[in-house]
């Protein structure tokens, strides 16, 4: 693969082919835990993690596997991985453990890990059905990220609360408090909040996309020589 | 992208059923492998979690035994459904208090907490050890997010009524979260239960000799 290409699996995964804003997958986690930034970046990370085990394990055995019988075999791995990824960070990262412990099961939900283990780990080589999972769960992490964002400023007035917890003493500085003395704005906290984050997300980019596609369109047409830049 | 071409003994059913059961067989015996490493690990833990939590609700003044060694189950279907394992403390040989570890339903499943009673039936302090409620809304319970927890401190049964054990939404004494009343009503309810389970089992703890239902750990 040249690295074009592996610059197109990043772009895909960060931005025009997102797990939330392009694919839509993923809802579940996302609506779930992203009551705060800090619940979304250890929710984005764990999925980030395990999508990178069960892509490499399916684009090792995907010449074995026949089309008739992957989605079971992809469903197992996904499944058993997850269930030893948790009792792994149980047993050996007990810290880390009472923190993300919520979010390891609850990626046994996430669509996205089995989309990508169908439409690109199952039909392509290791290295980049890796380069796809951490594409794809940056792409992840940083919505699930944003969208945390938006919730908690506006729900509870702060950013980053507990993140300590999360990623141990020294990231203490990026607990932030917004609005001191704030009682707090139910409706981001609640199920609908994140649809509504979501959708702005989501039409930001479309925004976004559509300028650039008119802006490429408006330079192809005036400076046809250069349009390969 | 690679595409390989798939040999014709993969059409057959056999290869298929097959290639399915071995990675079913596998899989198992990774997850049973698995699960032989991690569980003594995990039970360590769940020990060690035990004792900083029993440090946090019961005074280190208040008994000088080893309250682990001295627990017992009692399952009483008046209060919980699930068996409480009570942690007897004794100071001198003589009964001062309890730590309850009682299961209780939550929102979204159960609530596993320690309760830490004096000998008069005063709470020393309570705390949630797991439970399943929504992140960032109901898991204020826990003293890591919120000070919510310590208001129960120093409440008994003499000194709050019945009705005052209750959430303010329900005229009672204590806080409900924004966006989660659920949680915090079922652990006023669970600590409350909890206090009458101590009331009317308080007498057999308190004998010296040993309740039959005692079961060394």
């Amino acid at each position: 693969m040249s690295s074009a290409e592996y610059g197109r699996i990043f772009r895909d995964g960060l931005w025009d082919n997102n797990v939330a804003m392009g694919q839509m997958l993923a809802l579940c986690p996302l609506l779930a835990v992203t009551t705060t930034a800090t619940n979304g970046l250890g929710m984005g990370l764990a999925s980030m993690v395990v999508l990178i085990i069960t892509n490499t394990i399916i684009s090792m055995i995907r010449g074995i596997i026949t089309p008739q019988v992957r989605i079971p075999v992809i469903i197992v791995l996904i499944a058993s991985v997850v269930t030893l990824v948790d009792m792994a960070i149980n047993a050996w990262m007990h810290q880390l453990y009472q923190v993300l412990g919520l979010f390891i099961a609850l990626i046994v939900t996430n669509c996205a890990i089995f989309g990508r283990a169908e439409s690109f780990a199952s039909k392509n080589a290791v290295l980049p059905s890796i380069a796809d999972a951490l594409a794809m769960g940056l792409g992840f992490t940083w919505v699930l990220v944003a969208v945390g964002a938006m919730r908690e400023v506006i729900g509870s007035g702060t950013l980053f609360a507990h993140a300590s917890l999360l990623l141990g003493e020294h990231f203490a500085w990026l607990e932030t408090v917004i609005i001191p003395n704030f009682s707090g704005v139910l409706l981001p906290l609640l199920p609908p909040g994140a649809f509504m984050a979501l959708g702005f997300l989501i039409a930001i980019k479309r925004i976004i996309d559509r300028r650039v596609a008119t802006r490429k369109k408006a330079s192809q047409s005036s400076l046809p020589a250069m349009q390969n830049s | 992208m690679t595409t390989v071409a798939s040999p014709s003994y993969r059409e057959r059913l056999a290869y298929q059923a097959g290639l399915l059961g071995g990675i079913c067989y596998l899989v198992s015996m990774l997850l049973i492998g698995g699960n032989i490493k991690t569980q003594p690990l995990i039970e360590e833990h769940i020990v060690n979690d035990q004792i900083k939590m029993l440090k946090q609700v019961l005074p280190a003044e208040l008994y000088d035994n080893n309250p682990i060694e001295e627990s017992q189950i009692i399952t009483d279907s008046r209060y919980f459904k699930n068996p409480v394992k009570i942690l007897v403390a004794k100071k001198g040989n003589e009964f001062s208090g309890a730590a309850l570890l009682i299961s209780t339903p939550g929102w979204g499943g159960i609530i596993q907490f320690i309760l830490g009673l004096d000998a008069n039936g005063e709470i020393t302090g309570v705390r949630v050890i797991s439970h399943k409620e929504t992140p960032g809304l109901a898991d204020k319970i826990e003293l890591t997010k919120d000070n919510w927890i310590l208001s129960f401190d120093g409440k008994s049964l003499s000194n709050t009524s019945a009705q005052q054990w209750a959430v303010k939404k329900d005229k009672g004494e204590f806080d409900q979260f924004t966006g989660a009343t659920i949680t915090p009503r079922s652990m006023v309810k669970g600590i409350h239960q909890g206090l009458q389970f101590y009331q009317s089992w308080h007498h057999q703890l308190n004998s010296t000799t040993p309740a039959q239902e005692e079961s060394s750990q």
